[in-house]
């Protein structure tokens, strides 16, 4: 509970200057006192925190120290043995949660033998625009202005395999353009991006957040985004003794 | 409240882009056929050019050979989906992975088990088949290869979390094949020798359906599992 | 709350503390009784008037038999109970109850094959339940080698659970069409397993050895099951304590 109120408090601390929405209203996402283990070795425990519509999050920590899994535990790709993850007050699973969530990958999830636009069209089928409005199938005219808009315009029918790694990471990052879900769960996005892509990619979050949308991220660049709440794995590695010191100690110098 | 694509969008769109990757790639297509005969060269030579030898290992040899061709098909089932985060995806869409494993394997067997069924006349031809067994040949494998297909996405997806799982795959699955080869190539035998074979296909339609049902299901447990790995 | 024993079922490390004590005995207990079975079965009972001595191999042949294919049923149920509630311990039974059904399943074979030798001539036939059990066989292999193939314990426990629910479905899928097979197969000239009239003071031995063999698998299986829960659990606190009070008792 201690180290609840602390991230809650750091979180608030960070985005004080910046305006936002209702503070009072219940966290949209709230992670739970999370524990997580890999291989004998426990990467982090006790992990909480409460995200709100409107929040940027970064998760950071040096290599190894389970950004990826976290994030793995939140979408459900990885075992989540101790603690609670809620979305809107209910466990984050199924229908429910997966409705709202956009989640990018380590690998891109585009397939190398598939045309952007095929692998677009089959993305789309599978999850929809996740828009409240109901879910209208995409036109391949919306799929060809995404592609556009990620510098693809002239690649529709090449299939990935002839494509560079960069290009098949913003065939990954066109579904950033259409769809509407609430809550992004980015997992490096800017991994093999140029700098003009990156831009770019930062005016779409900035945009998706404005309008009231949640973005989860990893990335070992520090994103100008505004504004930016952490959660640093650092806080949360397991220290059997005198964790509650540490804390206050890494507080006070903050 | 969001809504998400409905069962037949899904399905279709799965399906679409199934079909399209086999035709993309049409050496991996093409190489299960292609093994399939090899053998039909191989088994004269090893055992006996005699047609009269060759008819009575035909029935048992068709069937192995579609058993074994199907099987080193099945590793690249959910391979590059896991690989390239595809896999990920379908866990996170929130849609039923039941679904998505059925439309998988049905163009996984519209592009070997059913090219296999289509050439098994040849293999007859050059195996010394007599007349009867050739009918009863197609429908035994038309209805068995589906259960091939069915029963070997399990191996596929228990073992898509290893990088060789090749071997592997054929070992755990190879015993569960047992019944399916056992009814498949006696429909044959007993075709030459002038018995019925309604009820051995029948037994094979029974496989086929509880394979629908249940094969699907354990799949998607293992490929959460390959996932979560 | 009263829950709490039900999730105490799932923690190796209560059970260790249940049963380390007792597993000794239990184990002297089931090698006794073996012990007494083989020599009763060897020793006291008559000759079978057909197959003279070599019926004898029954006592180590039918337990053994028995005790595999029940073997794969407790391996697919500790799986599923592991699947379902997420317990380590049930995970763990699982993977320890794989080698040791292999085991038996394998001296069913070499028994059945010494004794098919002096009885019908050959080492091997292919006969409806030794064709059943060399599958068997190699259900218990495939489980093995998938164990041994993932490096993470969870994702192998979970894999192998599954498999061995797969194969629970399938074997009697399998037993039967191994003997539909054979009766279509079958020669006229051999009849094997035709012995439903056995006499009483051959049955008892048997009746014995067969719970004897029950005791010392459940023996097997708990012993088996602390060892590897002592080799998984070994950075937790509790394994930890229990081997740091050992030390420090041996050093004073």
């Amino acid at each position: 509970m201690v180290l609840a109120a602390r991230v809650c408090a750091t979180l608030s601390k960070v985005s004080s200057t910046a305006s936002r929405t209702d503070r009072n209203a219940a966290p949209a996402l709230r992670l739970d006192n999370l524990y997580c283990e890999r291989d004998d070795r426990v990467l982090f425990s006790g992990l909480s925190a409460d995200i709100y519509c409107g929040d940027t999050v970064q998760i950071v920590g040096p290599n190894g120290a389970g950004k990826t899994s976290l994030i793995g535990l939140i979408t459900g790709t990885g075992i989540l043995d101790e603690g609670e993850i809620h979305w809107q007050g209910k466990p984050a699973r199924g229908y429910h949660f997966y409705s709202n969530l956009l989640y990018l990958g380590h690998a891109p999830g585009v397939n190398i033998s598939l045309t952007p636009l095929e692998n677009l069209r089959w993305y789309f089928g599978l999850n929809g625009v996740k828009s409240e409005n109901g879910s209208g199938i995409l036109s391949d005219g919306k799929l060809l202005e995404a592609l556009a808009t990620v510098g693809l315009e002239d690649y529709d029918d090449v299939q990935c395999a002839h494509m560079s790694a960069g290009q098949q990471r913003r065939v990954a990052l066109a579904r950033l353009y259409l769809s509407q879900a609430p809550l992004w769960i980015l997992d490096e996005p800017y991994t093999a991006i140029d700098t003009a892509g990156v831009a770019a990619l930062e005016a779409r979050f900035q945009e998706h957040v404005q309008s009231g949308g949640i973005i989860i991220l990893t990335s070992h660049q520090s994103p100008k985004l505004n504004p930016l709440k952490m959660i640093d794995l650092a806080n949360y590695q397991d220290s059997e003794f005198g964790k509650a010191e540490t804390t206050l100690e890494a507080g006070a110098d903050e | 409240m969001i809504e998400l694509p409905g069962l037949g969008t899904v399905f279709g769109r799965t399906f679409q882009r199934e079909f399209i990757m086999g035709f993309r790639n049409r050496g991996d297509l093409a190489n299960p056929v292609i093994f399939f005969l090899c053998i039909a060269i191989f088994v004269p030579l090893g055992v006996s050019p005699d047609g009269k030898v060759l008819a009575v290992l035909a029935p048992g040899i068709i069937w192995i050979v579609a058993l074994l061709a199907t099987l080193l098909s099945l590793d690249r089932l959910f391979q590059s989906d896991f690989d390239d985060g595809c896999l990920q995806q379908v866990m996170v869409s929130g849609q039923p992975l039941y679904w998505i494993v059925m439309a998988k394997v049905l163009v996984h067997w519209l592009i070997t088990g059913l090219p296999l069924t289509l050439l098994s006349p040849v293999l007859g031809l050059m195996m010394s088949l007599p007349a009867e067994g050739y009918w009863p040949m197609l429908v035994s494998l038309l209805l068995g290869t589906g259960s091939l297909s069915l029963i070997g996405a399990i191996g596929a997806a228990l073992t898509v979390a290893l990088r060789r799982g090749g071997l592997l795959l054929s070992l755990i699955i190879m015993p569960l094949y047992v019944p399916v080869l056992i009814f498949g190539s006696a429909v044959i035998r007993n075709a030459i020798e002038g018995f019925a074979v309604g009820g051995q296909i029948a037994v094979l339609a029974a496989f086929l359906v509880l394979s629908l049902l249940l094969a699907p299901l354990a799949a998607a447990g293992a490929l959460r599992i390959g996932v979560q790995a | 709350m009263n829950w709490q024993w039900f999730y105490q079922l799932g923690s190796p490390k209560w059970f260790y503390q249940k049963t380390h004590y007792w597993q000794h005995w239990l184990g002297a207990f089931a090698l006794m009784m073996l012990v007494v079975g083989a020599i009763w079965g060897l020793a006291f009972t008559p000759m079978d008037y057909k197959q003279g001595n070599s019926f004898r191999i029954i006592y180590v042949h039918v337990p053994a038999s028995a005790v595999s294919l029940a073997g794969f049923y407790i391996m697919a149920l500790a799986g599923a109970a592991g699947l379902i509630w997420r317990v380590k311990l049930q995970y763990t039974v699982m993977s320890v109850a794989a080698p040791i059904g292999a085991i038996l399943t394998f001296l069913s074979l070499v028994t059945g094959a010494i004794w098919g030798k002096p009885t019908w001539g050959t080492y091997w036939q292919w006969d409806a339940r030794i064709t059943f059990t060399t599958v068997q066989f190699f259900l218990y292999l495939g489980i093995i080698a998938l164990q041994q193939a993932y490096r993470n314990q969870n994702t192998a426990d979970r894999a192998c659970a599954m498999l061995a629910l797969v194969g629970t479905v399938n074997i009697p899928i399998i037993y039967k069409s191994v003997d539909w097979w054979y009766t279509l197969h079958q020669p006229a000239t051999l009849k094997l397993t035709e012995k439903s009239s056995i006499a009483p003071e051959m049955a008892y031995p048997l009746i014995w050895m067969i719970l004897a063999y029950y005791i010392c698998y459940v023996w097997l299986l708990i012993s088996h099951t602390n060892a590897a829960s002592l080799r998984r659990e070994r950075k937790s606190s509790w394994v930890q304590a229990l081997f740091s009070d050992r030390n420090a008792t041996k050093v004073t």
